[in-house]
C-alpha cells in the first residue's frame, strides 16, 4: 500500500505544478525532506506555482507539515503558491499545521569563554551558599531537638528506631569485614617494612594508634557517607519530588523534626557503634595476620598493644564518630531536601551528597588531629 | 489498493482473545475477548480496580499474560519477531495515567525523544513537526522549553499526547487522559481526541471514569467487569443494557446530571 514518495514538476502553460505522489509518512520524512529542500530553490521564479497533492496515496503531520513548508518558502515575493487537488479526508489535517507558527529561534548553548568564567564565578559564590545552607540546617535540627526534649511526646520512637536498624544494624557485616580486611593489611605491610630493621613488634604499636584514633573512625564514617547518607538524600529527595513534604508541611508537620531529626539522630548514635566495632575487627585482623605472616603470638601481641596504646587514643576516636555523623545527616539532609523536579536532579544531589560528605568529614578529621595535638591527647 | 484498504478496515486493529493474567493468586482478567475496530474511539469502563489500566498494558506489553492471544495491526505480539515488534510499536503511541514525561528532558525534547530513535530527519524539521504538534494539543510554541516540572497538570497531558503522537501513530492508547482536569480542561480534551482523531484517522484506546468523555469522544464503549468485557456496544446501547453495575453507572445522579 505503501509507496515511494515524489515531486514532479509539470510545466502547465504559463504555471508551473509540482505533483506530490506517493506516501507521505514519517517513515518516508528523510526522503520527503530531501525532495522539499530541492523544489524550495525553485522560490523566485515568476511562474505560479501549485503544488498538487490529488495523487498523494496517504499523508500524516510529517508530510502535511513538508507540504506546508514548500507552500510557505516559494509564497515568499509576489506570486503566491497554492495546494490544489486536496481530498477531502486530508484538507482538516493541513488547515491543522496551516496554524502552526514559524519555528521560533531555538537558544541554542554554544559554549564560550565568558560563559564558563561565569559558571566558575557561580560555582565559587555558590560555596557559600552552601556552607549556609549546612549552618542553617544545623540550627533547624538543633532547633527541632529542642522542641522535642520539651514535649517528648511529639519524639518519633518507632521512625529512630527504624532508621537505626536501617543505618546500624545492617551495616554492621560490611563495615565489620572491611574494617578487618583494613586491619589484615595494615599488619601485613607493616611487618613487611618493619622487618627489615628487626622491628616486628613496633607493627601492634603502628596498628593500635592507628586503627584506634584514625582509621576506624573515618574509614567507618566515609563508608557511611556513602552507604546511608546516599540513601537519605535519595529518600528525601524523591518524598520532595512527590511533594510528600509539601503535604506533610500543610497537615501542620515540620519535616525537619518528622523526617531530618530522626534519620540525624539514628546516625549519630550509629556511628560511634559502628566505629567501635570496625576498630574491633580491624584490631583482630591485625592481630591475625601478626601471628599467622609474622609470628607474633595473640598474648605478646595483647601485652604491647596494652603498652603502646592509652584510653585517650580510643576517646579521641570515639568523639570524632557522632561529630562525622552530623556532618554526614547534615549534607545528606540539605541536599534531599534541595531536589528539584527532575530525576537528573535526583542523582546529581546523591552524588553531592556523598562528595560532600566524605570531604567535610575528612575535612573534619584534620580540625580534629590539630585540635588534639595542642591539646596534648 | 481499493481491496486492500477493505479487508484492512474488516480487521479489528487489536484483537484480544482469552487474556488470562494473574498476579499471585487473584486473577485481573478471566479469559477476555476484546475487538478494537479501526477508526474508532472505543471507551473503556469499568469499577475501580475492575483491571482496566492492566488491560492496557498487557496490550501493550508491560504485564505478562498467563494465557491468550493478542494481535495489533494483524500482528501476534507473542510469535513476533524483535523487528515486528518494533515496527507495532512505532504505529502505537501511549498515553500514561501521570503522562510519564521524562523529566530531565525540556517538552521540546521530550516530543523529540522517539523521532530521534526512528526517523533520520533534520534538527529543523524535528523542531518544526514539535511546534506542529504543540499547536494541535493546543499549546503554546513557549512551553517547549520548559521541563515537566514546570507544567500544571493539564500542560503535562496535553505534552503527554503530543509525544505519543510524536512519530504519527495509526493507534494511541490513553489512560484516563481527563482525570485530574477540571470540567473545562477535560471537555477540551475529549474535543481535542475527537478532532485528532479525524484530522489524524486515529484508533484510539481509552481507558476512562469521565462520563462526559463517553458521551461526547467514544463512538463505542466496552465495560470490564469480573475479569470480562460484561457488554460492548454504542451509548444506547449501555443506557438500555439491564445489567446492575451498568444500570447504576449509566442511571445513576451523576450520569443523570450529564444527560441534563
Amino acid at each position: 500500500m505503501s509507496s515511494d514518495p515524489k515531486l514532479e514538476r509539470i510545466a502547465k502553460g504559463n504555471a508551473l505544478a509540482l505533483c506530490a505522489t506517493g506516501t507521505w509518512t514519517a517513515s518516508f520524512a528523510p526522503v520527503l525532506e530531501r525532495m522539499v529542500a530541492d523544489a524550495e530553490k525553485l522560490a523566485g521564479t515568476p511562474q505560479r506555482i501549485f503544488i498538487d497533492v490529488s495523487e498523494v496515496a496517504k499523508l500524516d503531520t510529517f508530510g502535511a507539515w513538508l507540504i506546508e513548508r514548500l507552500r510557505r518558502s516559494l509564497t515568499q515575493g509576489a506570486v503566491e503558491a497554492q495546494i490544489a487537488g486536496l481530498s477531502a479526508n486530508y484538507s482538516s489535517l493541513v488547515d491543522e499545521v496551516r496554524r502552526v507558527r514559524a519555528t521560533p529561534e531555538l537558544d541554542s548553548s554554544t559554549i564560550t569563554i565568558s560563559g564558563m568564567l561565569e559558571q566558575i564565578g557561580r560555582t565559587v559564590a555558590g560555596v557559600a551558599g552552601t556552607v549556609a545552607g549546612l549552618v542553617d540546617m544545623l540550627g533547624a535540627v538543633l532547633a527541632a531537638a529542642f522542641r522535642v526534649l520539651i514535649h517528648p511526646r511529639s519524639f518519633r520512637l518507632t521512625s529512630t528506631v527504624h532508621h537505626m536498624e536501617q543505618v546500624c544494624w545492617r551495616a554492621v557485616p560490611i563495615i565489620v569485614l572491611i574494617t578487618f580486611l583494613i586491619g589484615c593489611i595494615i599488619a601485613q605491610q607493616g611487618i613487611f617494612h618493619f622487618r627489615r630493621f628487626g622491628a616486628d613488634i613496633f607493627v601492634v604499636d603502628m596498628l593500635g594508634v592507628l586503627v584506634l584514633r584514625e582509621i576506624g573512625v573515618l574509614l567507618v564514617a566515609i563508608m557511611v557517607a556513602g552507604r546511608s547518607g546516599s540513601a537519605y538524600t535519595a529518600e528525601l529527595g524523591s518524598m520532595k519530588m512527590r511533594e510528600e513534604i509539601d503535604a506533610l508541611r500543610t497537615m501542620g508537620f515540620d519535616p525537619i523534626e518528622v523526617l531530618v531529626l530522626p534519620r540525624m539522630l539514628a546516625l549519630v548514635l550509629a556511628l560511634p557503634i559502628l566505629a567501635f566495632l570496625g576498630a574491633m575487627a580491624a584490631l583482630y585482623g591485625g592481630g591475625l595476620v601478626a601471628w599467622l605472616y609474622g609470628g607474633v603470638e595473640p598474648e605478646a601481641f595483647l601485652l604491647r598493644l596494652r603498652d603502646a596504646i592509652s584510653i585517650d587514643h580510643f576517646i579521641v576516636g570515639m568523639v570524632k564518630a557522632p561529630v562525622m555523623a552530623a556532618v554526614i545527616g547534615i549534607v545528606a539532609c540539605v541536599e534531599g531536601l534541595a531536589v528539584q523536579g527532575s530525576a537528573e536532579s535526583l542523582g546529581q544531589h546523591t552524588t553531592a551528597s556523598v562528595v560532600k560528605g566524605i570531604f567535610f568529614v575528612i575535612v573534619m578529621d584534620g580540625v580534629f588531629a590539630i585540635f588534639f595535638a595542642s591539646i596534648g591527647m | 489498493m481499493a481491496k486492500e484498504a477493505q479487508s484492512e478496515i474488516q480487521n479489528p486493529i487489536i484483537r484480544v482473545r482469552d487474556i488470562t493474567v494473574q498476579f499471585g493468586a487473584t486473577r485481573v482478567l478471566d479469559g477476555l475477548n476484546l475487538d478494537v475496530k479501526r477508526g474508532e474511539i472505543l471507551g473503556f469502563v469499568g469499577p475501580s480496580g475492575a483491571g482496566k489500566s492492566v488491560l492496557t498494558r498487557t496490550i501493550i506489553g508491560l504485564v505478562p499474560k498467563v494465557a491468550g492471544s493478542i494481535e495489533v495491526f494483524g500482528v501476534d505480539l507473542d510469535s513476533s519477531s524483535t523487528s515486528q515488534r518494533r515496527n507495532v510499536e512505532r504505529r502505537w503511541g501511549v498515553l500514561f495515567q501521570q503522562g510519564a514525561l521524562f523529566s530531565s528532558l525540556t517538552v521540546r525534547q521530550n516530543i523529540q525523544f522517539p523521532m530521534r530513535e526512528y526517523l533520520r530527519v533534520s534538527q529543523r524539521l524535528m523542531d518544526e513537526i514539535t511546534m506542529a504538534k504543540l499547536t494541535m494539543v493546543g499549546l503554546k510554541p513557549e512551553v517547549a522549553e520548559r521541563f515537566p516540572s514546570e507544567l500544571s497538570g493539564g500542560m503535562i497531558k496535553r505534552v503527554a499526547l503530543a509525544r505519543a503522537l510524536s512519530l504519527d501513530p495509526d493507534l494511541v492508547f490513553l489512560d484516563e487522559p481527563t482525570s485530574g482536569l477540571d470540567p473545562i480542561g477535560a471537555g477540551d480534551f475529549d474535543e481535542l481526541v475527537r478532532t485528532l482523531q479525524r484530522t489524524l484517522g486515529l484508533t484510539v484506546f481509552m481507558v476512562t471514569h469521565d462520563l462526559d468523555s463517553l458521551y461526547t469522544a467514544c463512538d463505542r464503549i466496552a465495560v470490564l467487569g469480573n475479569g470480562k468485557i460484561i457488554a460492548a456496544g454504542s451509548i444506547a446501547d449501555m443506557q438500555a443494557s439491564q445489567h446492575p453495575w451498568l444500570r447504576q453507572y449509566f442511571h445513576g445522579k451523576r450520569a443523570r446530571a450529564v444527560m441534563g
